[in-house]
């Protein structure tokens, strides 16, 4: 029983995770695909953690720690790239 | 212009720290654990990353004045140093050694050369992270 909700759940985020990845080709604009990548490196975290249930091993809890920075900076740069055009500024005006 | 990024600069300023911390500890966790010096420079160098994607390079470089080939270079240095070391003790290249010992505060603790190798692999690839990064990145 845990089992099958375990497998069914995890089907359940690679088909959200399909959806997103339409949403990152064919997103109109630049915002929609800074989002819709963000969300896969937050449904990737969730289909780890079940994986890891699933297996009944601690070994995968560091890729998730590692998994959760690299989403947050890269969404950091994608969406300072998208604001001014720059990642990394010379020097601060401000 | 001037641009207004108060909560990326406060939770930045906060975050950081456990990226850091967590570098530390994969570097510690190496043997017998998911870890070790390439993974733990690689999470140090995107902490420093992040700094630099904050703030801007002047400010960082007057914070932490480190040039970071000179920091590369340092790492292989470091490793190879203890590679050659091994070759005074009649021991072929690149061996090893470790050894228990018994520490006032911790405790009997397993202690081994690896780890200096491990120091000098994580500072190699937080210096050529962060050098590739902030060269592919410039904006002019």
């Amino acid at each position: 029983m845990k089992e099958a909700v375990l497998l069914i759940a995890l089907t359940l985020f690679m088909v959200a995770i399909g959806l997103q990845l339409y949403r990152v080709i064919i997103g109109p604009s630049m915002p929609d695909r800074a989002i819709a990548l963000d969300t896969i490196g937050v449904n990737l975290i969730s289909a780890i953690a079940i994986v890891s249930i699933v297996l009944k091993t601690k070994a995968f809890l560091e890729a998730i720690l590692i998994l959760g920075i690299l989403a947050f900076i890269s969404t950091i740069a994608i969406s300072k790239y998208i604001e001014r055009g720059v990642i990394v500024e010379r020097k601060g005006n401000r | 212009m001037k641009i207004n990024d108060v909560i990326l600069k406060t939770v930045v300023k906060g975050v950081v720290f456990i990226i850091l911390t967590l570098g530390v500890y994969l570097f510690f966790s190496g043997h017998n654990a998911p870890g070790g010096g390439f993974i733990g420079g690689l999470v140090l160098g995107s902490g420093i990353v992040l700094l630099y994607l904050t703030y801007d390079i002047e400010t960082i470089h007057r914070k932490m004045p480190f040039d970071f080939k000179k920091v590369a270079a340092f790492g292989v240095l470091l490793a190879t140093g203890t590679a050659i070391g091994s070759l005074y003790f009649e021991a072929p290249f690149l061996t090893q050694t470790d050894g228990y010992f018994t520490l006032p505060i911790l405790g009997e603790k397993h202690l081994s050369t690896v780890t200096i190798f491990e120091a000098g692999v994580a500072l190699t690839v937080v210096g050529t992270l962060v050098t590739i990064i902030l060269s592919i990145s410039e904006d002019e």
